[in-house]
């Protein structure tokens, strides 16, 4: 059900400006959405990680993942088990460029004879959802070229790379293959394994399918009615510009369908899990050092009327009972 | 206790999940699956909320008449104090990686213990409450509304999570159940809806010090008590120091190692090696308790017990402070101690009398653990061993979650056991260190009427001992946790039979030569040295 709720709206949102730009609405699809979008994201984005940002972080918590740093001859795990900044830097940048933790994942068997439990290596979760991350980031990149001029050095390096294989013409962008390949892993994981299906929810449909929209719309522009791209770099530059307008040429729609999910995921970002990409860097059990044995840490809303059952209370209930069997007490009987 | 069925019975686990919604699975409590309440009087006397007599398989739970509102309350209160907990409630992606790291779902096949979806029972109704585009799409969108059934379903599951914190370390964010669970438990406590198991150690504790309720001159009894076993076995007698003032060290560990086989064996290793190495040390009956139940409560409770072992430092005059062989109370020392009731500035940080090393890695909390000390002695060789006594035993050893996951120390007590004892075998690679599997018992859930969730939880690490049992001939399953020394019998009784449990400090004290000891025939237990089986008449 959640699964197709999601389809229908990322079904509705490529339809909407697809008649749409047809009716002579290109401005709103094309200038009005994206300026709403753009900002949206980067208010709500922002307000969110500042809200997350202000509430204390109360206990140094981190989940220790290795040996930590005591005796000098124990060999010491700094990056699972990070003791100071420069660690914890490590351990973030493993997590956030490699997906380090989801790196770990086993799955367990469960074999009745015996009765014996298994656990083995699981890196297809890991290794899919690197992919769609990486290939998210270069197309991003390549995109530049459209809000950009002169185009810089960078983006044409990643081009350049992205093409190497020199299959087809136009020449393909291995990454937009590779992220629809990655998208449809993720979603078939969610419907096919029984465990994802259980916990999913329409927003994990959603932003998935959203995306494939985005590769897709993108996919058929490029390869299927090659659209003139000479058209959307200036409507792209007249964006950025802040000098909008529609180009003179007519844009194939699929453009404005494309533009429109690409609105779509801004909008929906920071209101959604998508959030991950902020909150990573803010996950207690990640970015605070194992060193709050060695240091103090201070909790803000630490409540100093809370106090132990004093000794002399303690005493005054035994203190018989603990002369008779001759334990020191403070005062006598 | 309820009666649990055979392992055969036990391990046809259904892992498929259902075809219905878990939001539409109404919460089932039966016997083995759940605690009791917290008893009226133990509330009243710790002050909390509602106390009353009811149970979990009632209809009616007599939550207080307003209890939306204060459930409502409290949640936002935690949101605005815990960062965890609103990141955790804000960015899960329920990628499922941590579904099948807990080891209740492992041993139970229940999804609703599946770490995320023990989360969405909270995030669902943060969801509805607290999101206006889920209100509107609802169910779809993974947002209920708070009834009461939302509560029961709370109440069980979150008293089915041991903390053990596995699940935390394969999500991609970290997001920490445990931490949920924490805040889950505190919204129940609102209402009055806890265990006995949990509000009894710790209402004892408060007031005689130690989870059991021991009294002073009985804690002083059994101590004497045990060092007449320990001289039967050396023909050494050692007067332990308790209460007294102006040594340098005092030494804290939790009372299980004091009252409870077989933590008492440990307790004798601690002694032994106190005695051997002339430590200027006490114990102490008002702070006898290492064991911190708070942990498993909330955290003014935890801080409120926690606080005694500096206010008792400091009427002592010690210097610094030795911590004994327990799991969580680490966790608290590592995480907590220092933050809730630093700084501790009136000691000095700790340094080894013997050796002359400075324990930097306590310098804050002043509070240093036993196998820190012990591997720093042996590394140092100030220890005379004779590891073949302990022959009798072929050793794994089990990390404990919160030492393993809340602290990181692995290879201390690792270096220690292999030093005094010749045969050592480690578990499968997957079940052990930072991947350590619970006992099943944790977060205060080592009570009796709950041993089939337990044995369930429990099969994992059974079954890794298991292995090594067949494969190694291992009878003795080594750990540093007093909850792990009195939940591991019997799961090991019933995954893994011929397996006992020991602690580290037991092994060091058959293997320590004393001076001018008798002939040892005996290890601690008093059972018979390899080939001193015909010295016993
Ligand atoms: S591993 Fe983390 S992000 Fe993935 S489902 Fe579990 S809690 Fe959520
Ligand atoms: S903390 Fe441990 S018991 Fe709790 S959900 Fe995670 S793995 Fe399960």
């Amino acid at each position: 059900m959640a699964a197709f709720y999601s389809l229908l709206a990322v079904l509705a949102l490529i339809v909407i400006p697809w008649l749409g730009a047809g009716m002579g609405m290109g401005a709103l699809f094309g200038i009005v959405l994206p300026y709403i979008a753009i900002i949206v994201f980067m208010v709500g984005f922002t307000l969110r990680i500042v809200n997350w940002a202000k509430i204390p972080v109360p206990f140094c918590i981190p989940t220790t993942g290795g040996q930590q740093k005591s005796l000098p001859w124990i060999k010491n795990n700094p990056w699972d088990n990070p003791y100071d900044k420069r660690g914890v830097v490590m351990r973030m940048l493993f997590e956030v460029l490699t997906f380090r933790s989801l790196f770990r994942n086993t799955s367990v068997k469960l074999q009745q004879d015996g009765p014996k439990v298994a656990y083995s290596s699981e890196k297809w979760l890991w290794g899919f959802a690197l992919i769609f991350h990486y290939c998210f980031l270069v197309i991003l990149i390549r995109h530049l070229r459209f809000f950009m001029a002169p185009v810089p050095w960078a983006v044409h390096v990643t081009e350049f790379f992205d093409t190497i294989m020199q299959i087809g013409l136009p020449i393909l962008y291995q990454t937009d293959a590779l992220i629809v390949i990655g998208l449809l892993f993720l979603l078939a994981r969610r419907v096919f394994d029984g465990k994802v299906r259980y916990i999913s929810l329409m927003q994990d449909y959603f932003p998935l399918l959203l995306i494939l929209g985005i590769a897709l719309t993108g996919i058929w522009m490029r390869y299927a009615v090659k659209v003139d791209v000479i058209a959307v770099k200036e409507l792209a530059m007249g964006l950025v510009t802040l000098h909008p307008h529609l180009p003179k040429e007519q844009l194939d729609p699929s453009v404005y369908a494309h533009l429109t999910l690409v609105c779509a995921l801004f909008i929906y970002f920071p209101f959604s899990k998508l959030m991950h990409m902020g909150g990573v860097f803010l996950s207690p059990t990640r970015v605070v050092p194992n060193m709050s044995r060695r240091a103090m840490w201070v909790n803000p809303w630490n409540d100093p009327s809370v106090k132990p059952h004093s000794y002399e209370a303690y005493e005054n209930d035994f203190r018989e009972k603990m002369i008779e069997a001759g334990l020191p007490v403070e005062k006598q009987a | 206790m309820a009666k649990y069925p055979p392992p055969e019975e036990l391990i046809k686990i259904n892992y498929t999940t259902p075809v219905k919604s878990w939001m539409d699975t109404k919460t089932a409590f039966r016997p083995g699956n759940f605690s009791y309440p917290a008893k009226p009087d133990i509330l009243k006397y710790l002050g909390m909320p509602n106390p009353r007599v009811w149970s979990p398989m009632d209809e009616d739970w007599k939550l207080p008449p307003d209890w939306k509102r204060i459930v409502m309350e409290k949640f936002r209160e935690k949101l605005k104090k815990y960062r965890s907990f609103k990141i955790f409630m804000d960015v899960c992606v329920r990628c499922g990686a941590c579904a099948d790291k807990c080891h209740f779902f492992i041993g139970g096949g229940d999804p609703k213990n599946m770490p995320v979806l023990r989360a969405e029972l909270l995030r669902s109704i943060y969801r509805g409450e607290f999101s206006a585009a889920a209100k509107v799409l609802g169910k779809l969108a993974g947002a209920r509304k708070l009834e009461e059934d939302v509560i029961k379903e709370w109440f069980l599951y979150f008293y089915q999570c041991t903390e053990c914190r596995r699940c935390s370390l394969f999500c991609p964010y970290g997001i920490d159940t445990a931490e949920i669970t924490m805040m889950a438990r505190e919204l129940l406590h609102e209402l009055g809806c806890n265990i006995n198991w949990i509000l009894e150690p710790a209402a004892n504790c408060n007031r005689t010090g130690n989870h059991l309720g021991i009294q002073p001159h009985a804690y002083k009894d059994m101590m004497d008590f045990l060092c007449d076993d320990i001289e039967e076995v050396t023909g050494k007698r050692i007067r332990p120091n308790v209460n007294k003032k102006g040594c340098e060290i005092l030494f804290i560990t939790p009372s299980g190692d004091i009252f409870a086989d077989p933590g008492i064996y440990t307790f004798m290793g601690y002694i032994i090696l106190f005695d051997y190495l002339g430590l200027d040390y006490t114990w102490s009956t008002y702070a006898s308790e290492g064991g911190n139940f708070g942990l498993f409560t909330s955290d003014k409770m935890m801080k409120k017990l926690n606080a005694k072992m500096y206010a008792e430092a400091k009427r002592l005059g010690v210097k610094w402070i030795l911590g004994g062989e327990c799991g969580h109370m680490w966790r608290v020392i590592n995480q907590y101690m220092l933050t809730m009731n630093g700084p501790a500035d009136f000691m000095e940080t700790p340094v080894s009398p013997i050796t002359g090393t400075k324990f930097d890695a306590a310098a804050g909390t002043k509070m240093l653990h036993i196998c820190e000390f012990t591997a720093d002695l042996i590394k140092n060789g100030k220890l005379k061993l004779d590891p073949s006594r302990n022959d009798n035993f072929v050793t794994t050893f089990h990390d404990s979650c919160n030492t393993a996951r809340g602290m990181g120390l692995l290879e201390e007590p690792r270096y220690i056991l292999k030093n005094v004892c010749r045969q050592f075998y480690e578990m499968p690679e997957n079940t052990t260190r930072e991947q350590t599997f619970c006992c099943g018992g944790g977060a205060g859930l080592n009570n009796e009427e709950f041993t089939e969730t337990r044995l369930r939880g429990g099969l994992p690490r059974g079954n890794a001992v298991k292995y090594v049992r067949d494969r190694h001939g291992v009878n003795n399953l080594a750990c540093i946790c007093a909850i792990d020394r009195a939940t591991l019998p019997p799961l090991c009784d019933y995954w893994a039979p011929g397996v006992g449990v020991s602690g580290v400090h037991e092994l060091v004290g058959n293997a320590l030569v004393l001076d001018g000891e008798k002939k040892r025939t005996t290890d601690l237990r008093q059972n018979p040295l390899p080939g001193m089986e015909d010295e016993e008449e």
